[in-house]
C-alpha cells in the first residue's frame, strides 16, 4: 500500500514564530526552534521530520507564507 | 549523509512541491505582527488572482489601518484610499474601467464605523465589486481601541472596564446589513483559524472574484479575523478566543447567493 | 465659429465636460449648481461618448470617486458649492497628495455653516490655500461670464494633466445660475487606449500588466525624508505655475492711478465702475485675475509703485485682499470693499466706496 511522506521549508527569515503551524500540524511535525533569527523570532522548523505527511496545513495558516510543502507518494 | 537527511532529499524536490507561495505575492517580509490574519487573507487573494490569471486586470483599494500596506504585499495596481472610502474609490475605478476587476480590503473601523455609508450605497447601488471585510472587533492600528463589532464586555483601550450597551452601544452586525440589501450578489462570513476555515475562505474569495466578473452585483466576504496584539493575547490562545467569543455572535456561512435583486417589485406601478 | 447658445453656466459645465471629452463626472446636488448633473443626466452622454456619470451619496463620496477614477488615469470631474466642498475637503487633499488630475467646480454661496443659497466668493481663503489638511495648493480658475465656464472646463483638464494636480474653477451663485450667449466647442473624442498609455501610462492604475511594475496611488510614507521629498516636489510644482500659468486681465490700467482687483462675477460690476469714474475723470482701472493660484502677484508688484492705490471688491470680509497686500509689499495703498450674505453692490456704489477709501472727498 502507498505511504505519504512529505517535508516542509521554512524560510527561517520570515518566520516570526507565531505558532499557528505549530498547533496546525496534525502529526506533530513542527515546533519552534530554541534559536532565533535576525529579528529574535524563535522560527519554526521540522522538530519531528519523519512524521510529515505534506498535508500542507502548515502553510495554509501561515500569515506570512514563508514555508513550502513537499510530498511524495512511496510504496 | 544520515538517514533522515537521506530521507528529505528525496522528498524536497520540484517535483515534489505541493505548496508554495503565489507569484502575485511580493518577496516582502509582511510588518504585520507575528499570527495576524492579514497575511493569511493577503495570501488567499493573491493565490485567486494568480489561479484565476487575472493580475494584469485586478486593482485592488487598501484601507487605512494596518492594511494601509497591502500594496506593498500583492503584486498588482492598488490604490489607498481615505478611513472609510475604499468602496466610494472602488466605484470610480470599476464605472470608469467596466472591464476590470476591482475589490476593496478594509477592517471593521474602516468599513463598518467610518465608511458605512460608502458601503451600504456601494452594495445598494449593486457595485460589482469584490469587499472582503476583516472584522477583528477592534482598531489594531491605532492601538487597539474600541471598533464598531467589538463585543459587550470586551476590553478595549477605549473601554478599559469592557464595553458597556449603556456607554456604547451594541456591536453592529454590518454584514447581516448587507445581506438585506438588494444590490448584494453573495454574501458571506468565513475565517482563517484552521486548515479547513482557510480552505472555506480560499474558496468564498475566489467564488467572489469570479461572480463579479459576471456583474451581477456586490460580492462582500467578511473574515472574522483575530488581532492578538489588540487583543493582548499569543496568535494561539487569540484562535481560541475566537472561536469561543466572536463566533457565536458572527456565525460563519453563507448569508446571500443569486445575484442582486430582480428589479420588479421595487418598480413604480403604471 | 463654434455653436452659439443662450444657457445657463451651470448647464455649459456640462455641456463643455461632454464636448471636451470628459470621461466621467461624480456629484451630489447643493444648490446652486445642481443644474451640472441634472443637465449631465438628461444629456446621457454615457451613450454617446462614454462619459460615465454618476449620482454619490455624499460629497465625500463623490470626490474619492473622483480619486479613483483620476487614479486610472481619466479625465473626471466633480461639481458642488461650498458646504459640499468643505466635506470633499478631506478627498481633495488626499488628490493633491497622490498627485492626480482631476476638475473641480465650486459655484459658491454664502457661509459660514449652512449659510445661504445666495451668490457669495467667501470661500476665496479655501479655495487658495489649499482648504483641507497638508501644504498643498489647488489651481483655481475663476470665471467671471458664462464663456468662462465653458472655456475653462477644457483648460482645466489641460492644467490639471500638465501638473498632475487638482484644478478648481471657483465660480459663484451668478455665474452659475445667469444665462448668457456661450460659443461652444465641437465635439472632441475622450482619449483612446492609446492617448492613455502614453499620456498616464507611467502612473495609471489600470492594470498591472508583466511588462511593466505596479503602479500605487497613495499620499502615504512613512520615510521622513522621502515625505519631505514629497513635499518639495510639490512646492516646486507650485512654484512652476507661479512661473507659467499666471493668468489675468487689465482693463484700462495703462494710466490708471487708481486700480480695483476683483474676480468672478465682482470683476463685472467693477468694469461699470470703472466706466463710471472715467466718466467723471478719475483714472480708474480694474485687474481682474483669473488664476486666483498662482495669484497675479507679480503684475500687482509691477504697478504698486506707479499708482495711488489697489481697492480690492470681493464677496466676502475681505480675503483676496491679504494676497494684494502682499504682493502690493506696501508701495501703495491696498484697500477692501465688499459686500456679504449674497448681496451684490451696484457699480455706484462701489465707486462710492473708491472715493471713501482711496480717492477722498
Amino acid at each position: 500500500m502507498a505511504k505519504v511522506i512529505g517535508a516542509v521549508v521554512v524560510d527561517a527569515e520570515v518566520c516570526k514564530g507565531c505558532n499557528l503551524c505549530v498547533v496546525s500540524c496534525p502529526t506533530q511535525t513542527l515546533g519552534l526552534n530554541r534559536d532565533v533569527n535576525s529579528k529574535g523570532y524563535h522560527y519554526s522548523y521540522m522538530e519531528n521530520p519523519e512524521s510529515c505527511i505534506g498535508c500542507s496545513n502548515c502553510s495554509s495558516v501561515c500569515p506570512d507564507s514563508c514555508i513550502t510543502v513537499y510530498r511524495l507518494k512511496v510504496e | 549523509m544520515s538517514e533522515i537527511a537521506e530521507r528529505l532529499k528525496s522528498i524536497i524536490r520540484p517535483e515534489n512541491q505541493v505548496y508554495k507561495k503565489s507569484s502575485v505575492l511580493n518577496d516582502v517580509t509582511m510588518h504585520y505582527c507575528p499570527g495576524c490574519s492579514h497575511g493569511v487573507v493577503h495570501k488567499l487573494i493573491a493565490d485567486v488572482i494568480e489561479e484565476l490569471g487575472i493580475q494584469d486586470q485586478t486593482i485592488g483599494v487598501s484601507p487605512v489601518g494596518c492594511a494601509v500596506f497591502a500594496y506593498n504585499y500583492i503584486d498588482i495596481d492598488w490604490s489607498e484610499a481615505a478611513h472609510g472610502r475604499a468602496p466610494a474609490v472602488a466605484t470610480g475605478i470599476k464605472r470608469i474601467m467596466p472591464e476590470k476587476t476591482v475589490f476593496t480590503y478594509q477592517g471593521d473601523g474602516d468599513l463598518a464605523a467610518i465608511g458605512t455609508a460608502e458601503t451600504m450605497h456601494a452594495v445598494n447601488r449593486g457595485e460589482n465589486i469584490v469587499m472582503i471585510f476583516i472584522n477583528n472587533a477592534i482598531y489594531g492600528m491605532t492601538g487597539g481601541q474600541m471598533a464598531p463589532t467589538t463585543l459587550l464586555g470586551q476590553v478595549t483601550s477605549t473601554t478599559p472596564y469592557g464595553r458597556n450597551v449603556d456607554l456604547n452601544g451594541y456591536p453592529l452586525k454590518i454584514t447581516e446589513l448587507i445581506a438585506q440589501l438588494p444590490g448584494a450578489a453573495y454574501v458571506t462570513r468565513q475565517s482563517v483559524h484552521t486548515a479547513g476555515a482557510v480552505r472555506k475562505a480560499r474558496k468564498a474569495i475566489k467564488k467572489a472574484f469570479e461572480l463579479s466578473q459576471k456583474n451581477i452585483g456586490t460580492c462582500f466576504v467578511e473574515v472574522v479575523s483575530t488581532c492578538n496584539s489588540g487583543w493582548k493575547m499569543t496568535p494561539v490562545e487569540s484562535n481560541d478566543w475566537m472561536v469561543k467569543q466572536m463566533f457565536p455572535l458572527f456565525p460563519l456561512g453563507d448569508l446571500k447567493d443569486g445575484g442582486k435583486e430582480a428589479t420588479e417589485p421595487f418598480q413604480m406601478k403604471g | 465659429m463654434g455653436e452659439l447658445r443662450l444657457m445657463k453656466g451651470n448647464e455649459v459645465i456640462a455641456e463643455a465636460a461632454i464636448r471636451c471629452g470628459c470621461d466621467g463626472y461624480f456629484g451630489y446636488p447643493i444648490t446652486p449648481q445642481s443644474e451640472v448633473m441634472e443637465s449631465l443626466m438628461a444629456q446621457r452622454p454615457w451613450e454617446t461618448t462614454g462619459m460615465v456619470v454618476l449620482q454619490a451619496e455624499s460629497e465625500i463620496a463623490s470626490i474619492h470617486m473622483v480619486y479613483g477614477a483620476a487614479g486610472c488615469g481619466k479625465r473626471v470631474m466633480t461639481s458642488s458649492s461650498s458646504p459640499g466642498i468643505s466635506l470633499m475637503a478631506e478627498g481633495i487633499s488626499y488628490i493633491a497628495g497622490s498627485e492626480l488630475p482631476c476638475v473641480i467646480v465650486n459655484v459658491q454661496r454664502g457661509g459660514p455653516g449652512l449659510g445661504t443659497i445666495q451668490p457669495s466668493q467667501a470661500d476665496y481663503n479655501q479655495a487658495t490655500k489649499g482648504g483641507g489638511h497638508g501644504d498643498y495648493s489647488l489651481l483655481v480658475l475663476a470665471p467671471s461670464s458664462v464663456q468662462e465656464m465653458n472655456d475653462f472646463v477644457g483648460l482645466g483638464f489641460e492644467l490639471a494633466f500638465k501638473y498632475r494636480n487638482p484644478v478648481m474653477i471657483l465660480a459663484d451663485g451668478v455665474i452659475g445660475q445667469m444665462m448668457e450667449k456661450v460659443e461652444l466647442m465641437d465635439q472632441q473624442p475622450r482619449w483612446s487606449d492609446q492617448q492613455l498609455k502614453e499620456i498616464t501610462g507611467s502612473w495609471a492604475t489600470s492594470g498591472k500588466s508583466k511588462d511593466r511594475n505596479k503602479h500605487v496611488i497613495t499620499s502615504l510614507e512613512m520615510d521622513s525624508h522621502i515625505m519631505e521629498e514629497n513635499n518639495l516636489r510639490l512646492q516646486a510644482k507650485y512654484q512652476r505655475m507661479k512661473e507659467e500659468d499666471v493668468r489675468y486681465e487689465l482693463i484700462d490700467c495703462e494710466d490708471a492711478e487708481y486700480v480695483l482687483v476683483a474676480f468672478g462675477c465682482a470683476a463685472r460690476i467693477c468694469q461699470k465702475t470703472v466706466q463710471l469714474a472715467r466718466a467723471k475723470g478719475y483714472k480708474v482701472g480694474l485687474l481682474r485675475p483669473i488664476t486666483l493660484f498662482p495669484f497675479p502677484e507679480r503684475v500687482i508688484a509691477e504697478m504698486a509703485p506707479k499708482i495711488k492705490g489697489f481697492l480690492t471688491v470681493e464677496f466676502n470680509a475681505g480675503q483676496m485682499v491679504n494676497d494684494v497686500k502682499l504682493a502690493a509689499n506696501g508701495q501703495t495703498k491696498v484697500e477692501y470693499f465688499g459686500r456679504m450674505g449674497g448681496i451684490l453692490p451696484s457699480p455706484d456704489e462701489v465707486e462710492k466706496a473708491l472715493h471713501q477709501k482711496l480717492i477722498g472727498g
